[in-house]
């Protein structure tokens, strides 16, 4: 199957069975059980005017912006994560809020998402149902349509039950460039909140920790809190969403393309107790691990404080906090001064992030 | 966070800093070595160097588990993975350790050189355990690294497995112990890589401590005239540690004393302690990285727990490889050198690319050096 999805068949013998049922190879293969799938589960829950036209590729309205074609953003992401239901979210909300955050970093409206899935050979088919599900009640909240997708199946011991691509397509206000080289020195950082709650949430459920407070991941949707900050602050240099790698790995992008060197305060950046606890447990250094619900944001330093100001006023910025400066450094070194008052880099992570041993 | 709060408290530190420099001696020197990799990373990781005076010297030690492992040893693992077609248990930053032939764990495992290796990286010696019991038909070694610290779970899960029968499963035993390390240091003379270290005084481990007590260093005090302070791993713990060892040498005293006393005692841990000489004894002679051969500085596992011992289960044999010419880990190891008197540092050797072990660990000094204190290098 390719592109747009539609009601290519009627009346199956049975119904999929969403309780017992699997994953098989004919789902993957192209026939009449793929259809099923296709109609009976994806359909079902993403099902909209371009899905159902049945199509290899949908057919959208190029967007508009004062009576002139507006510039297209497209960012694509694809999505592998362990377990695939994890406290606060699932793989399936996250392939949405993943892609539309990448869109909403540009400075752009999202407007339509595509999806790839790859289904491995034996995964239960409620729980992928679930998954659909959960996708589309992201992509309804978020109130862009999924408009084309695919699926294949590979054999069991091949994949790790679903893999998730997504890509989306957006508009760009006229006049806006944000960009990870447009860092200059003196400018303000800033983050919309508290940093390391989706990686925490992973590993305490990889491990089976749990806490007296949970710890969820803060997968969300940021377009909303973007729009916010554009309309108050339309000198934004550079958005951009710290997700695997951490917030370390985004400035250090950041510092690298812009040709600058950055220092933070520890003090500054928001920490929830209980994440900072786990990471003490795990060995985890929270700059250094995903988040998926937040951003990083820089602007010229007179902005700074309506920036921060307006995104304190979204739900999803109530804890934003300006953390530290860019500042001229030919070595691009990031930098914090710590809590303590001492110096120190903070660098990008070397392979993973693992436990000490003694 | 409770108990971990107060131990990083920014007011406490400076203060302490402040008593620090009003008591260092302006017209002399300290050196003071962190023995353990935990403190090197801490010291880092808080930017602890820029609240001392200039006059003091953190030299940072060999105590960090996966940096003194020498080649061989990683070979022999990589062996057991690689053509014994074990499964190869270990603990985490053991995996990127360079090996013989541009090889690691890591790269066995991805099946770098044709075929691959089925290494799992475990949080304790109970995934270990489990590891065997899910896999009764293939032979499970854990790769068991560190220092005393991490020796008595080593010892549970051999006396767990014969309890429950579990013949598939065997252990690598690298354990290596603290107080022989320090002796060899103290007793290094000038090599030709360089003089011996001259420090003033030692910071003692916080983990390994809790097991073995502060009693096995008071050999330091008493034949080398060296004080010791045990220190808790937090960098209100190590700062007070280093205020008092300043004191210490101020007034010529040399003595053991036990800043971590909220979890160390004199004895330490005796449970865990008989449970290690039920199941380990004292090996001879140990290669460790840096150090080259040193007496009684490691165990291996008794003869009546032999079934459990990889390398006599397996028949290995432990084969000396020199470490690459340009790596200066065996000196950095002793304290003689700091990781950007190496040639190599930063540029052909880093974290994604380790020539040496002391790279690989976070609690190397050089992977503590490059991740976060090497801005200072440019000045």
């Amino acid at each position: 199957m390719g592109g747009a999805q539609g009601k290519t068949r009627r009346g199956y013998a049975r119904p999929l069975d969403l309780t017992r049922g699997r994953v098989d190879l004919t789902h993957g293969s192209g026939g009449r059980a793929m259809a099923q799938l296709v109609e009976e589960l994806f359909a079902r829950f993403l099902g909209n005017e371009y899905l159902g036209q049945g199509n290899d590729g949908a057919v959208l309205p190029a967007p508009m912006l004062e009576g002139r074609p507006g510039r297209l953003v497209l960012s694509t992401d694809c999505h592998v994560v362990s377990p695939l239901f994890f406290p606060g979210g699932d793989i399936g909300c996250l392939s949405v809020h993943g892609t539309l955050n990448d869109v909403a970093m540009m400075g752009a409206t999202p407007l339509y998402l595509a999806a790839g899935f790859i289904l491995e050979e034996g995964y239960a088919l409620g729980d992928l149902a679930r998954i659909v599900e959960s996708m589309a009640n992201a992509a309804r909240a978020a109130g862009v349509p999924v408009v084309a997708g695919d699926t294949k199946v590979v054999e069991r011991g091949k994949g790790d039950g679903v893999f998730i691509t997504t890509t989306g397509v957006g508009v760009l206000p006229l006049g806006l460039e944000l960009g990870g080289g447009r860092a200059r020195p003196g400018d303000a950082v800033l983050v919309s909140g508290s940093i390391g709650d989706h990686g925490v949430a992973i590993m305490s459920k990889r491990e089976n920790l749990t806490f007296d407070a949970p710890i969820e991941s803060d997968t969300a949707a940021l377009h909303g809190l973007v729009a916010a900050m554009l309309a108050t602050c339309t000198d934004l240099r550079c958005l951009r969403d710290p997700t695997r790698g951490g917030l370390a790995a985004t400035l250090n992008e950041i510092a690298a393309q812009s040709g600058v060197g950055m220092m933070l305060q520890e003090r500054a950046i928001p920490l929830k107790p209980v994440v900072a606890a786990a990471c003490e447990l795990l060995g985890l250094d929270p700059l250094n691990v995903a988040n998926e619900g937040k951003l990083i944001a820089i602007c010229a330093p007179a902005d700074a404080p309506r920036l921060l100001a307006a995104m304190r006023a979204h739900p999803l910025g109530q804890d934003a906090a300006l953390i530290g400066v860019v500042i001229a450094d030919d070595h691009h070194f990031v930098q914090l001064t710590t809590a303590f008052g001492g110096r120190r880099i903070v660098d990008w992570l070397a392979g993973d992030q693992l436990p000490r041993i003694c | 966070m409770k108990y971990i709060d107060e131990f990083r408290d920014g007011d406490l530190a400076r203060n302490l800093a402040q008593n620090i420099v009003a008591a260092a001696e302006p017209g002399r020197t300290y050196s003071f070595m962190e023995f353990c990799g935990g403190h090197t990373h801490a010291i880092s990781r808080y930017g602890l160097v820029d609240l001392l005076p200039r006059n003091l010297r953190m030299v940072h030690g060999p105590g960090c588990p996966v940096c003194v492992l020498p080649i061989g040893r990683i070979d022999m693992a990589i062996d057991l993975a690689l053509t014994r077609g074990a499964i190869l248990c270990t603990y985490a930053d053991t995996l990127r350790v360079p090996a013989s032939g541009g090889m690691s764990l890591m790269k066995a495992r991805a099946g770098t050189g044709g075929s691959c290796a089925d290494v799992r990286m475990v949080y304790s010696t109970r995934d270990a355990l489990q590891v065997a019991r899910d896999h009764p038909r293939r032979e499970v070694v854990f790769f068991a690294i560190g220092f005393e610290t991490t020796t008595p779970p080593t010892a549970l899960a051999i006396q767990q497995a014969q309890s429950e029968g579990l013949s598939n499963f065997s252990v690598l035993c690298c354990h290596v112990l603290t107080p022989a390390a320090i002796r060899t240091i103290l007793q290094s003379p000038e090599t030709e890589q360089g003089p011996a270290v001259a420090i003033d005084g030692l910071i003692g481990p916080a983990h390994v401590s809790t097991v073995i007590g502060s009693r096995p260093y008071e050999f330091v005090a008493a034949e080398f005239h060296k004080p010791v302070v045990i220190a808790g791993f937090e960098p209100l713990d190590l700062m007070q540690a280093i205020l008092m060892l300043v004191r210490q040498v101020n007034a010529g005293r040399a003595e053991v004393e036990n800043e971590f006393s909220r979890a160390v005692s004199r004895e330490g841990n005796l449970k865990a302690q008989a449970r290690v000489a039920e199941v380990f004894e004292l090996r001879r002679e140990f290669e460790w990285r840096g150090l080259a051969l040193v007496p009684h500085s490691a165990l291996q596992i008794r003869a009546q727990y032999a079934a459990f011992d990889a390398e006599r289960r397996f028949q290995l044999e432990y084969r000396f490889v020199p470490d690459n010419k340009a790596c200066e880990c065996g000196a950095i190891l002793r304290g003689v050198k700091r990781p950007q008197d190496c040639a190599i540092f930063g540029s052909v050797c880093s974290p994604e690319n380790p020539v040496g072990s002391c790279m690989v660990s976070s609690e190397g000094a050089c992977a503590a050096h490059y991740g976060y204190g090497r801005y200072q290098d440019r000045h």
